[in-house]
């Protein structure tokens, strides 16, 4: 057709006009990080592999999981979940249950029998790993996974550490833990038990580094006068117990000292081994606890009794005698002058844990403060080669802390045996809730709303109940916002006025056509995630 | 085949010997008949395929008409007076996109005062409008106009209006030779429209052109119409190879030969002219007509050469450029420019003022004398023109001028012929 | 819409995709060979609704009906941004005649392709709300009232935004416009005024008439595509916000719909044969200053000298087409 001059024109031909002139601001896509990611001691990628399991592909987010940690299944059901407590959806309506998916991932795994891959070569060079506590074990896995020969000494019988002799098994069922520990060992890592290592400058001889993480198993002691009848125990002591054949004998009324989760945790084991009373002594009050508010509310709810502000001043023959406190300003208790006496068959005492440093003895250039070792931020001693982590080094004290450290012992010690140095990432900005646009994500429906609070209730916090089931982890999963990632909604695609988004096919996402781009910034704004930006156009 | 016809009802016949695809109708006086005729042979599928719209203007009809013509139909509607009007901003729009839409205008007055009476100021205010415009002496050659005006515009790619006078050719029962569908058929090919919307080969029809090309847009359609000078004699002899007459063509000339005073016109009016010039050849008068058939385009050159050998030449039009004079004496006048003639306009019939024999031969013998003013009012009222006048001089409120004018005529209501 | 029980999807169709969904159950828009029936290059302003709207819209007509589709054009933005010579930004077979003509165009490319017998080539008409409303309205009620085979789209930014912001007999009540101007005891257009053209459509008792925002491509696509699937005159009109008309950052365009929707201001439904047949429920309701204040065109109500009565009269505008057409769900209210 010989179309008529200038009145008619060939279809697309504005391909030429060059629009992407116009423009004052850029879009841009980045990867902002999400809160849960930010909080996890563990550095785990949830939002990562939370994208997998929604599109249920439970193994992909199980292989993204175990990246970081290999846990899951011990962690779906120990970890106390800062993670939750930062997701954004919290202010949306309530949290993702991220633990629980966690705990469905691990128990996939192990019904399905997945196994770590294994690492391409190796590097010729053999760590020490001495504890095969969640520290020692997660860096035995980390090297090990780096093409590192990696042995484990443990003094004890079994691999686990506290997460076998400090965590009851109505939370950590031990056939869990042992399949996880199991699939470590199955990278090739030698588990040397009942291994006491008493001299580690010597025992790290046959070593190109070593990781000490030997966790905290002395029981911290009060001073109690107490008589020779009374029944006093230390937390420690009792739950290492509860893993011998013989189950320790507490009578039927027992008073727990302490404020900590492991009081929370003997008081409940001291429930199940048939005690009537289990009363909890604390000098302060509920708030200043530092037990974790659920295993309070569950303890409470499983018939667990507390008294506050109180302090054991003596223990006699089936009776304590207990001083009334008051806080300060500051909140430190204060002793009253007031007494009342509880009866008791026996008294256990959770006031903390020490470390047992004697291996380092002889070591040079250690720094030791407070009970622990000092570490540099590679978690490397004075000591060249020899790093620490977990309860033995100052921090937090829990599960998913030690397993993080342990993570990232593991790369510094990788890169000291590669003789360079371990640089982690910048950390990507914060995905906090206001760079979302949560218009975009589906209501958990009014339909849908009660269904999944009783699952929720029943599955994501109370163990004793089991886990999700496919159905409701997929559910749970696509609660997610995906907060800072791109999860290939298709909106900028679609709202971009101009054609000016490429969509580069699934897994890809998806890139700017500044040829076209005017910079109006509808993309960025209709983003669910906030994974676009607007910067200033260069001049 | 000789039929004893109305003119409207014999041009729809013409129209629908032309396979037209889609008709557009609105009712407008006195073009009505053609479309209710057209409508009746849709909706007894006598012609078929063909949409038959009710549109609900002549805004509308025209719009339609763009909309079937820029799709691949072959397009039709007919118009008058306020009619074409209301369709003016599609009509210069159907031109300027070169689509070949076949309109009859039934020439009628325009108002204020309404008036549904025959003159030519309809179709001679869209003289700009890109359209070509062909006026048709009487039905037959109204008839065969419009089956000239299909292969036209087609051909160019240029809309056309057929104009016949109102009432005085769309109203009269005459001997019209309505063709037959095999010639017609052999004289007018099926469509092939230059352009197509069409969804296999995608275009952008409409632009919107700025200064850098726009003149040139405007250039092609004027060129198209130079090359319509050199087609519509070709046309019109193809015709006459076919139907076996003459119609159409350029201009036409009559009686002409050792004229020293040409007649110039359009339309109708030019058989009350014949005859009266039969009358006064008669008496020895050496004057002669010129038709001009074709109004758009304006062939200049065959109008300098039909009046180049007179002395005088006067132009008897049925439309006024209001504080000028004549529209088509201009276009005359231009015609032989530097040529020496004496040129006299007449403004006639306006709003079907009858234009009397008896008044030609006056007019005429005047002009022969070179007794015209350059300008004459043919039939004007002075008297009632200068009372109203002289009125106006005096009262600011001097009340409604034709209830006036009548009064001072000594009637109460209109009516003429 | 209705329940889901567990199929939960992250997203469901809020979004413009979602890699949840089946492939079928994705919108044109997501698709990587959608149309794009108005390509890149065009000379709509940054964040323009009407170049997003018409290409949402369009993309699905074309997808509905194979690619066998011709549009028309009405003169405004629309046709001015996307058709300057020498530049096209169609790839769909489109017409631009005058500025009230393009339902009759419609009309005649529809017969056109009747009478050919191309019984799969279907036409659209468009237009911006000046173009519909006010100078095209004759020729709409036209095509209406003879039930033409066209589908008819509506452009709605709320007044004449190609000539510069004049009103329109689609601006709201208190608008600034340039003919309206936020001066005097009554500042801005005047209260009581106006059409209200997708009710006009539906007395006229056609096949389909809807409402949609360009803040929600999926209710969008579905009246598109529902229309496609049906024969006679429709029309859709669709909320278009013109942030250089409305005074509103370039990237508020479709929250700025979405409000609309939310304060009960826009309703958005669909009628069959002049029965509302259904509503799009307001999700998350809000009032009406919400909409009002992120737009300069509002700007006289608020502040120093503010006018909060007219504020008030708004609200009620929306409280009406609440009740009116119950935009809120009962549990929701």
């Amino acid at each position: 057709m010989i179309k008529p001059y200038a009145i008619t024109l060939k279809p697309g031909t504005s391909l030429s006009n060059l629009t992407g002139t116009w423009r004052t601001e850029r879009p841009v896509y980045l990867d902002r990080l999400p809160p849960c990611n930010n909080a996890c001691p563990a550095g785990e990628n949830v939002q990562g592999w939370l994208y997998h399991a929604e599109s249920g592909d439970y193994e992909q987010a199980w292989r993204v999981l175990v990246e970081e940690n290999p846990f899951p299944a011990v962690m779906g059901r120990v970890c106390y979940h800062p993670c939750e407590g930062q997701c954004n959806r919290g202010k949306l309506d309530s949290p993702v249950g991220i633990n629980s998916v966690e705990r469905f991932l691990g128990d996939e795994a192990i019904r399905r029998g997945w196994k770590f891959s294994l690492p391409p070569d190796s590097s010729g060079k053999k760590v020490l790993v001495v504890g095969a506590g969640p520290s020692g074990l997660s860096a035995a896995y980390h090297l090990a996974r780096m093409g590192h020969e990696v042995e484990i000494q443990e003094a004890g019988p079994m691999a686990g550490g506290m997460m076998r002799f400090g965590i009851p098994k109505y939370r950590l069922p031990r056939d869990v833990l042992d399949a996880e520990v199991q699939r470590i060992v199955d990278l090739g890592v030698r588990l040397r038990l009942n291994s006491r290592v008493d001299n580690i400058a010597q025992g790290m001889q046959n070593f190109d580094a070593a990781f000490l993480a030997v966790g905290a198993h002395i029981a911290k002691r009060a001073f109690i006068p107490a008589g020779d009848a009374t029944h006093v125990v230390d937390a420690v002591s009792l739950l290492r117990s509860m893993e011998g054949e013989e189950k320790p004998m507490l009578g039927r009324r027992v008073v727990v000292y302490g404020g900590g989760n492991t009081a929370i945790d003997v008081a409940r084991t001291a429930r199940r081994l048939g005690a009537t009373d289990a009363i909890i002594v604390y000098r302060r009050t509920r708030e200043k606890m530092s037990a974790h508010d659920f295993e309070i509310e569950e303890a409470l709810q499983e018939g667990v009794m507390i008294k506050w502000l109180s302090a054991i001043r003596q223990a006699g023959e089936g009776q304590l005698t207990v001083e009334k406190m008051v806080l300060d300003d500051k909140g430190m208790p204060v002793p009253t002058g007031e007494f009342e006496t509880m009866e008791a068959d026996s008294l256990v005492l959770a006031l903390g844990q020490d470390v047992d440093l004697s291996l380092l003895e002889g070591v040079p250039d250690l720094e030791i403060k407070n009970g622990v070792v000092q570490v540099s931020a590679s978690m490397m001693t004075g000591y060249p080669g020899l790093f620490a982590g977990g309860d033995m080094v100052p921090s937090e004290r829990n599960v998913t802390v030690a397993v993080g450290h342990g993570k990232k012992a593991a790369r510094h010690i990788d890169a000291y045996l590669r003789g360079t140095s371990y640089e982690p990432h910048s950390k990507h900005e914060l995905a906090d809730y206001e760079k979302l646009n949560t218009w975009y994500y589906s209501d958990a429906d009014k339909t849908v709303r009660p269904m999944l609070d009783i699952i929720r209730r029943q599955t994501s916090f109370d163990e004793v109940q089991g886990g999700l089931d496919e159905t409701t982890a997929l559910f749970e999963a696509r609660r997610c916002l995906s907060c800072g990632n791109c999860f290939e909604c298709d909106n900028c695609y679609g709202v971009c006025p101009d054609n000016a988004v490429i969509k580069l096919g699934p897994g890809k996402r998806f890139k700017f056509n500044y040829d076209y781009c005017k910079g109006c910034g509808l993309c960025a704004a209709e983003c669910p995630c906030g994974a676009i930006k607007m910067v200033p156009e260069e001049i | 085949m000789l039929k004893q016809i109305e003119g409207s009802k014999a041009v729809a016949e013409a129209v629908s010997l032309c396979r037209p695809e889609v008709i557009c109708a609105y009712p407008i006086s006195p073009q009505t008949h053609i479309v209710e005729a057209l409508g009746e042979m849709v909706k007894s599928g006598r012609l078929a395929p063909c949409e038959y719209i009710n549109v609900e203007s002549e805004f509308a009809a025209m719009s339609v008409s763009i909309g079937a013509s820029a799709a691949g139909a072959r397009a039709y509607t007919a118009t008058a007076s306020q009619g074409l009007l209301f369709m003016t901003e599609a009509v210069y729009n159907a031109s300027g996109l070169g689509l070949p839409i076949v309109m009859t205008v039934a020439n009628r007055a325009i108002g204020a005062p309404i008036n549904i009476w025959n003159d030519h100021s309809d179709s001679l205010s869209q003289r700009d409008s890109g359209w070509m415009q062909l006026f048709a002496e009487n039905n037959q050659e109204a008839v065969d106009l419009h089956i000239q005006a299909f292969r036209l515009a087609e051909e160019l790619s240029m809309p056309i209006m057929v104009c016949m006078d109102g009432y005085i050719l769309t109203h009269a029962f005459e001997r019209v030779d309505i063709p037959v569908q095999e010639q017609v058929d052999a004289y007018l090919p099926s469509f092939e429209p230059r352009q197509v919307l069409d969804p296999s080969e995608p275009i952008s029809i409409g632009a919107m052109v700025g200064p850098e090309a726009f003149m040139e847009v405007k250039y092609l359609a004027h060129a198209k119409q130079l090359q319509a000078i050199e087609r519509i004699p070709q046309l019109a002899s193809e015709f006459r190879n076919i139907f076996g007459r003459d119609s159409g063509g350029l201009v036409r000339t009559y009686r002409a030969d050792d004229a020293e005073t040409m007649v110039v016109a359009m339309g109708s009016v030019i058989g009350t002219i014949k005859d009266t010039v039969d009358e006064m050849r008669d008496e020895g008068h050496r004057i002669g007509v010129l038709t001009i058939v074709s109004y758009r385009p304006f062939p200049l050159e065959q109008v300098r050469g039909a009046l180049l050998h007179c002395r005088r030449f006067l132009v008897l039009e049925k439309s006024l450029a209001v504080g000028m004079g004549g529209i088509l004496a201009t276009d005359v006048r231009m015609a032989v420019t530097g040529a020496g003639l004496k040129g006299y306009t007449a403004i006639a019939g306006l709003g079907g003022r009858p234009i009397f024999k008896s008044q030609l031969h006056q007019l005429f013998r005047q002009a022969e004398k070179d007794e015209l003013p350059p300008v004459t009012f043919l039939d004007l009222d002075r008297d009632a023109v200068n009372r109203q006048l002289e009125r106006e001089r005096q009262t600011r409120r001097s009340g409604p001028v034709a209830e006036n004018m009548l009064h001072d005529k000594g009637i109460v209501s209109a009516k003429f012929g | 819409m209705g329940f889901q029980t567990i199929k939960f999807y992250q997203t469901g169709t809020y979004t413009v995709g979602n890699r949840l969904l089946l492939p079928d159950q994705r919108s044109v828009q997501a698709g990587e060979s959608r149309s794009n029936s108005i390509n890149s290059g065009h000379r709509a302003c940054q964040g323009c609704g009407e170049a997003l709207g018409a290409r949402y819209a369009i993309d699905a007509a074309m997808a509905e009906s194979d690619n066998r589709l011709i549009a028309v054009n009405a003169t405004g933005c629309l046709e001015v941004f996307s058709t300057p010579y020498p530049e096209s930004s169609w790839q769909v077979p489109w017409i631009h005649s005058v500025f009230g003509n393009a339902p009759a165009v419609a009309t005649g490319i529809a017969a056109a392709m009747k009478v050919k017998g191309k019984k799969d080539v279907r036409v659209v008409a468009q237009g911006g709300d000046g173009g519909t409303t006010d100078i095209g309205f004759g020729c709409l009620s036209g095509m209406f009232e003879r039930n033409d085979d066209v589908l008819y789209i509506c452009y709605d930014n709320e007044a004449y935004m190609n000539t510069g912001v004049q009103r329109s007999s689609a601006t709201p009540p208190a608008a600034r416009t340039a003919t309206t101007m936020p001066v005097g005891p009554e500042p801005g257009n005047p209260f009581g005024q106006g059409k209200n053209l997708p009710e006009i459509a539906m007395a006229h008792g056609i096949p389909y008439v809807a409402t949609a925002t360009v803040a929600d491509l999926r209710d969008l696509e579905y009246k598109v595509k529902k229309a496609m699937k049906m024969h006679g005159a429709r029309y859709i009109h669709l909320f278009v916000p013109c942030p250089l008309g409305w005074g509103t950052a370039s990237s508020d365009t479709i929250r700025i719909a979405r409000l609309a929707k939310e304060s009960g201001l826009f309703p958005v439904f669909e009628a069959e044969h002049g029965e509302i047949t259904g509503v799009l429920k307001i999700r998350r309701k809000v009032g009406v200053e919400e909409y009002l204040m992120p737009q300069k065109r509002f700007a006289h109500l608020f502040g120093s000298h503010s006018h909060p009565e007219m504020v008030i009269r708004i609200q009620e505008i929306a409280d009406r087409n609440i009740r009116k057409y119950g935009l809120l769900d009962e549990e929701a209210a």
